[in-house]
């Protein structure tokens, strides 16, 4: 686990999300439509702020339908986003268009889940990794995209670059594969890395290159990473910083190290509480949480966790709780998004912190 | 006696292009009743194969060698006529697509009933009666019997295969991957389930997984497989805690902890390819202790502690007198 937090230097960060919202209409089943009802709406995103910096990666974590994928999809471009602002590198992609959008769009790639489908079978390599620089006609002259080309082969492990750059990608294994999609995705030098399940599909002895790959880019180049996982174990060991989503929102966000080892959310804790451990000797205590993510088109009222939260109060069911830092962590940038664990300690907590620290 | 008592077994798919594939490669195994044991590996280990062996459940372009009994009963001698009358009714499976394999235009609860009355266990009426207690017992109330797949979640329909599989009493539960496609909040709560049923119905349950941590939690023991053949088995505590074979421990060390501060290394080059005969030990070419020996001898599984087998050549007194590093294979770059 890697415990630096505090990169966000003199710079801004590379990537700021505001309030960022991405609604889209659920599809209407047969009685809806026979009934007019009126069309229902899929709070995906809902309301989501958080910043990225230079060599920094944050892991964005969650259950299937928290809105994670969607999160990042919205800053690709993938969705249009319904309200909020989406800035790279201090420019809003929300309010861009043309040229100035491609320019931003060039500093931003993604790599997505399955290597199996995010190369064309019937490019080689070589075309697969130099796609990019024609697309945006950048290079112009073949011989410097070919070399652009195996320098970047070389960059993420597939050495010598002339054993790969004529194969087909059903000639690779699952692990090569997904270098050659980071491969193509580096050629154009980008300053932010969106990593959507990036070794969910590869077996679990070549996972740890695949990630240990990215790691090191974002070091070399400093890069921004957005790592979406619903694996904590591999953020755990790849983030700097995580935020735990749940419907649509961010419930918690610090420091690695400080979500992990001192979880506020009564979510977080229940999520990290079911993770299994390798050793059997480790205490696992599982608190299982009944029934399973609502509908995202179903929101709950006030905090949208109360239906499943082991500690909600009645003013649970009427406030949203907004990010605020919580009162048992005093780590910097650790957020949370539940009024039972924000506000400032009691008085003799407080107390008692200051004298352990002396 | 163990419940299931596999020797021997052999799997060979043929291949269009006329070579064969040896998929599975002489495995034998022992799973006492009421054991929940995990059969751990990667993608292409024979795994799934073995499962299937067992269920008779593999396609006609198979052939089986080796033996499979079930309580005292050899499931392989009859062909498919044999298999028949031991699937569902002595063993039962469930897969990680189960929860998709529902038909969507029959209640649940008819089609938990389908088998057993198939099976000739229980009447219509009983049938249908007893599919409400069956949902009852994974944790489902009994009057969803009357709906329809899609009114469920993925955790319930997974839940719900289980209920199915367990529809004629078997003895013995195969679980393949039985929570990939779940969130691992649901992955917890079907995990628990297979304890319970383990404990509370005496079941015994062969959990099939790549997942380590998911074994290391839940099974009593497990067996670790490569290339076809059980590289190493022992209780879950000694696998984690005193590996004898490379594989295993490279396996857990490629593994990430949630609170571990160790590093993650991911184990050079890629499974071997199984339509190849293999000289000497499967794993050489990744193993970070191969010796001289392990590229022409083919290393036995053998009991290296009590209830612990293991087959690796480092384990044997004389490879120690040879041990001379193999230089011979450099460990490829790219995963």
């Amino acid at each position: 686990m890697s415990g630096r937090s505090g990169m966000s230097g003199m710079s801004g960060p590379i990537l700021r999300l505001d309030e960022l919202r991405t609604y889209y209409p659920a599809r209407r089943n047969l009685v809806d439509w026979a009934r007019r009802r009126p069309r229902r709406v899929v709070r995906a995103v809902d309301g989501v702020s958080f910043e990225v910096h230079e060599g920094e990666i944050l892991a964005l974590v969650g259950e299937t339908g928290c809105g994670k994928t969607s999160t990042i999809q919205t800053v690709v471009g993938g969705f249009p986003a319904t309200s909020g602002r989406v800035v790279v590198d201090g420019r809003d992609v929300t309010r861009l268009s043309g040229r100035r959008l491609r320019a931003v769009r060039r500093i931003t790639q993604m790599i997505f889940q399955d290597p199996y489908e995010s190369l064309n079978p019937r490019l080689r390599i070589r075309k697969a990794v130099e796609e990019p620089l024609q697309v945006h006609k950048l290079v112009a002259s073949r011989s410097e995209r070919r070399r652009l080309a195996s320098e970047a082969l070389e960059r993420v492990g597939l050495t010598p670059a002339e054993l790969f750059v004529d194969r087909f990608p059903h000639e690779l294994s699952g692990g090569q594969r997904q270098r050659v999609a980071i491969a193509a995705a580096l050629i154009l030098n980008p300053r932010l890395l969106l990593a959507d399940e990036p070794v969910s599909m590869l077996d679990v002895s070549i996972r740890a290159g695949v990630l240990s790959l990215i790691d090191g880019l974002r070091r070399e180049r400093a890069m921004a990473v957005v790592l979406v996982t619903h694996d904590l174990s591999t953020a755990a060991h790849y983030a700097d910083r995580i935020a735990v989503m749940y419907l649509g929102r961010i419930v918690e966000e610090g420091p690695t190290a400080d979500v992990l080892r001192n979880p506020q959310h009564p979510y977080t804790q229940a999520l990290l509480s079911v993770v299994p451990k390798s050793d059997p000797r480790d205490r696992f205590v599982p608190r299982v949480l009944e029934g399973e993510t609502p509908n995202p088109a179903n929101v709950p009222a006030g905090c949208r966790f109360h239906p499943r939260c082991p500690v909600a109060t009645a003013e649970c069911t009427v406030v949203d709780p907004a990010l605020a830092p919580p009162r048992a962590s005093r780590a910097a940038g650790h957020r949370v998004a539940c009024i039972l664990t924000q506000g400032p300690p009691p008085v003799e907590e407080r107390e008692a912190a200051g004298a352990n620290n002396a | 006696m163990a419940l299931l008592e596999v020797r021997d077994l052999h799997v060979w798919f043929a291949l269009p292009s006329g070579r064969e594939l040896h998929a599975v490669k002489g495995v034998g195994l022992d799973v006492e009743r009421g054991e929940l044991f995990g059969l751990i590996g990667e993608s292409g280990c024979g795994k799934t194969t073995t499962v299937l062996a067992l269920m008779g459940l593999l396609p006609s372009s198979a052939s089986v060698a080796g033996s499979v009994r079930v309580d005292g009963a050899d499931v392989l001698s009859g062909g498919e006529k044999g298999a028949r009358a031991h699937r569902w009714t002595e063993t039962a499976m469930v897969f990680q697509g189960s929860m998709n394999a529902f038909s969507p235009v029959k209640t649940i609860g008819w089609q938990i009933a389908e088998p057993m009355e198939i099976h000739g266990v229980a009447s219509r009426r009983a049938a249908r009666a007893r599919a409400g207690e069956l949902l009852e017992l994974v944790g489902i109330p009994a009057a969803a019997a009357r709906r329809y797949p899609h009114q469920f979640s993925g955790g319930m329909r997974q839940r719900a295969a289980i209920a199915m599989a367990l529809s004629c009493e078997p003895k013995l539960l195969l679980a393949d991957e039985p929570t990939t496609a779940l969130d691992v909040m649901v992955q917890a709560q079907i995990l628990e389930l297979l304890q319970r049923l383990a404990r509370e119905l005496h079941l015994t349950v062969v959990l099939v997984t790549h997942d380590l941590p998911l074994v290391a939690h839940i099974c009593d023991r497990a067996a670790v497989m490569y290339g076809g053949e059980i590289a190493e088995v022992a209780a879950v505590d000694a696998l984690y805690h005193e590996s004898r074979h490379p594989y295993t421990r490279m396996l857990f060390a490629a593994t990430p902890e949630l609170l571990g501060g160790k590093d993650v290394t991911s184990i050079p080059g890629s499974p071997p390819r199984l339509d190849q005969p293999i000289v000497g030990c499967a794993f050489r070419p990744r193993c970070d202790s191969a010796v001289v020996r392990c590229a022409t001898d083919h290393p036995a599984l053998a009991e290296v502690a009590r209830g612990h087998e293991a087959a690796c050549h480092l384990n044997d007194p004389a490879t120690g007198v040879l041990s001379v590093p193999d230089a011979g294979q450099p460990a490829g770059g790219a995963g």
